[in-house]
């Protein structure tokens, strides 16, 4: 029976020759992972059923990035138990704050999960890791509380949506557009329970940053997961990383989508969502009226490398807009020791930005950039919910670090050729 | 597994930001969830909601992150079941291992308004509006999840497995 890719690799761990969507079945997880936020509840139930000790040690990253470097007294509480935990259990992959990132970067860049894996993650933009080709999701406290126990959990193996792009991205047109663009197409329930597959010319000739970027905001349109078969690019990023052997699977052509969506980008412009939802999405030129208080560029969305490359193209030789406040966060230490080394760090301090230890702080209205009342945020993160990055009357715009960057500058909403 | 009481209608999309702020998520604790549950979508609620209260939600109800504290935060707040006409599926899962109940029901989520007086039998999918003189279908949780949702949520379930399984295995 042809399958596609998420169906061998659901198959595969779950000792079946093929599989249907809909099918309930229990799989083997590869890694587990939860932050400072989401694992003292899994440490809690984990410790409530009486469970001794983890499936293993060596396939759980306990990673403290939300509220991290402590923010206050209460975040501090919950960072130790995770530190604790971590001590008690012989957690191997434990990130302590001067060594760590952002969850969603730092275990790509550690080689920590590959292509064909299982990975749970107590955390919703888990599915980042659909870009390496791996099968990740999202899941609960308590669904991680269970899998660090027993290493599985039971799943109801989703329809797939296929999503083919064709043509040739115009300048400043990157990752975070084509997602915004999708979810912006289909809805912010338009690929609910279903998995999302990204295929095409486009993909193919898409970095692994912006891979990472577009399987990251799968759970914007309801998705399980986000996933990209690998190729060679993805092989030429995790070997030079992989902790241990991968398997590769790919979609057989003739397996069956509940959906195909054929779209030709070519005359995608960037684009911005504007808020509360991240379907609401706008060209950047209609919304060049908007004037902004605050740039955020960083997240597990797009605050690796080649994002901060991106911003500091733009930034570079030019200041900060007076009326902005602009904070750039590198997702990972690696990634800021990079920044570092290229000279771009200086950019943003010439450029009078902010730069930060990494944090997921101000996406999820945390610490590091809260909005007061009325502020406008640009901010190259994943969510424009009603109060996400503060006050409940503030506002969120969600683009690529180009416009960001750009925007940054310019004081208000602004395309990059415009700066 | 019978639940009654007022309805308190919102819309579609409501994600978990809205049902728990993130600046809240530095505490674990029910009670403190509790306090400042659906805070951004009605700052009044955690105040006037009474215990067996019925949240009635649209389309993706639940939307956004992971956390847990979502389920719990509503849970802890006295809330019976949340109606949707759908849920986002972490928010779903989540859900029934806080034993919170949750059912579908696109006609009890459209017809349903702010106050209606609402009594729900699990079992049977049935959705009854004392108020308007209505009833409405969803599907019906299976046994084994009542008995789940009546536990507490997916831990206390597993646990009480385990000890009649050691129940068993003394007699």
């Amino acid at each position: 029976m042809p399958m596609t890719v998420s169906e061998k690799i659901l198959a595969a761990h779950a000792d079946r020759k093929e599989l249907r969507p809909d099918e309930l079945i229990e799989a083997r997880v590869d890694f587990a992972l939860g932050n400072d936020i989401t694992a003292p509840l899994a440490i809690e139930a984990f410790r409530r059923a009486g469970a001794k000790r983890v499936f293993d040690p060596e396939r759980i990253a306990l990673v403290p990035d939300h509220f991290t470097p402590n923010k206050d007294i209460a975040s501090a509480i919950q960072a130790k138990l995770l530190r604790e935990f971590s001590r008690e259990h012989g957690i191997v992959h434990y990130f302590e704050v001067g060594r760590m990132g952002i969850e969603h970067a730092l275990l790509p860049e550690q080689g920590l999960v590959l292509p064909g894996d299982i990975v749970i993650g107590a955390d919703s933009h888990t599915c980042t890791y659909g870009a390496l080709g791996a099968f990740a999701t999202g899941v609960g406290s308590t669904d991680l509380a269970a899998v660090m126990m027993t290493g599985k959990i039971w799943f109801k193996v989703p329809p797939s949506l296929k999503f083919i792009y064709r043509g040739k991205l115009r300048p400043w047109v990157g990752g975070k557009d084509l997602i915004l663009h999708t979810i912006g197409r289909v809805g912010v329930d338009g690929a609910r329970y279903r998995a999302m597959e990204f295929t095409g010319e486009v993909i193919d000739g898409l970095p692994m940053a912006d891979r990472f970027t577009m399987s990251n905001m799968a759970i914007e349109a309801g998705a399980k997961v986000g996933i990209i078969a690998p190729d060679a690019t993805t092989e030429e990023y995790v070997q030079a990383r992989a902790k241990r052997p991968y398997r590769v699977y790919r979609s057989d052509p003739d397996a069956s989508y509940e959906a195909v969506y054929d779209w030709d980008v070519s005359d995608l412009e960037p684009v911005v969502a504007a808020p509360h939802l991240p379907s609401n999405v706008h060209g950047v030129r209609e919304l060049s009226h908007v004037t902004i208080d605050q740039v955020v560029i960083g997240s597990c969305t797009n605050g690796r490398l080649e994002d901060l490359r991106i911003a500091a193209t733009i930034l570079k030789g030019k200041k900060v807009s007076p009326n902005v406040r602009c904070v750039v966060i590198p997702a990972t230490q690696r990634i800021y020791r990079s920044a570092l080394e290229e000279g771009l760090i200086e950019v943003f301090l010439d450029a009078e930005a902010a730069v930060s230890t990494p944090t997921c702080g101000p996406c999820l209205g945390g610490h590091m950039g809260i909005l007061a009342p009325g502020e406008r945020a640009v901010a190259t993160t994943n969510r424009n919910f009603v109060g996400r990055m503060g006050h409940t009357e503030s506002e969120v715009y969600l683009s690529s670090p180009a416009v960001a960057a750009a925007s940054a500058v310019a004081g208000h909403i602004a395309h990059p050729d415009a700066v | 597994m019978n639940l009654r009481g007022r309805a308190w209608k919102f819309g579609d999309d409501v994600d978990t930001d809205a049902i728990i702020p993130a600046r809240y998520l530095n505490t674990s604790d029910p009670a403190a969830l509790a306090s400042h549950c659906m805070e951004d979508a009605d700052p009044g609620f955690a105040g006037a909601v009474r215990a067996g209260d019925v949240i009635i939600g649209g389309r993706n109800f639940g939307c956004g992150s992971s956390r847990e504290h979502a389920p719990v935060s509503i849970k802890a707040a006295g809330v019976s079941c949340v109606i949707a006409q759908s849920f986002a599926r972490i928010f779903y899962r989540n859900a029934f291992n806080m034993g919170l109940p949750i059912l579908e029901s696109p006609e009890a989520s459209e017809s349903i308004q702010t106050g209606d007086d609402i009594e729900v039998d699990l079992g049977k999918g049935l959705i009854v509006n004392h108020s308007r003189g209505q009833t409405y279908s969803a599907q019906p949780i299976p046994p084994f999840m009542q008995e789940l949702l009546r536990v507490g949520g997916l831990m206390p379930y597993v646990r009480k497995q385990m000890a009649e399984g050691e129940g068993e295995n003394n007699a």
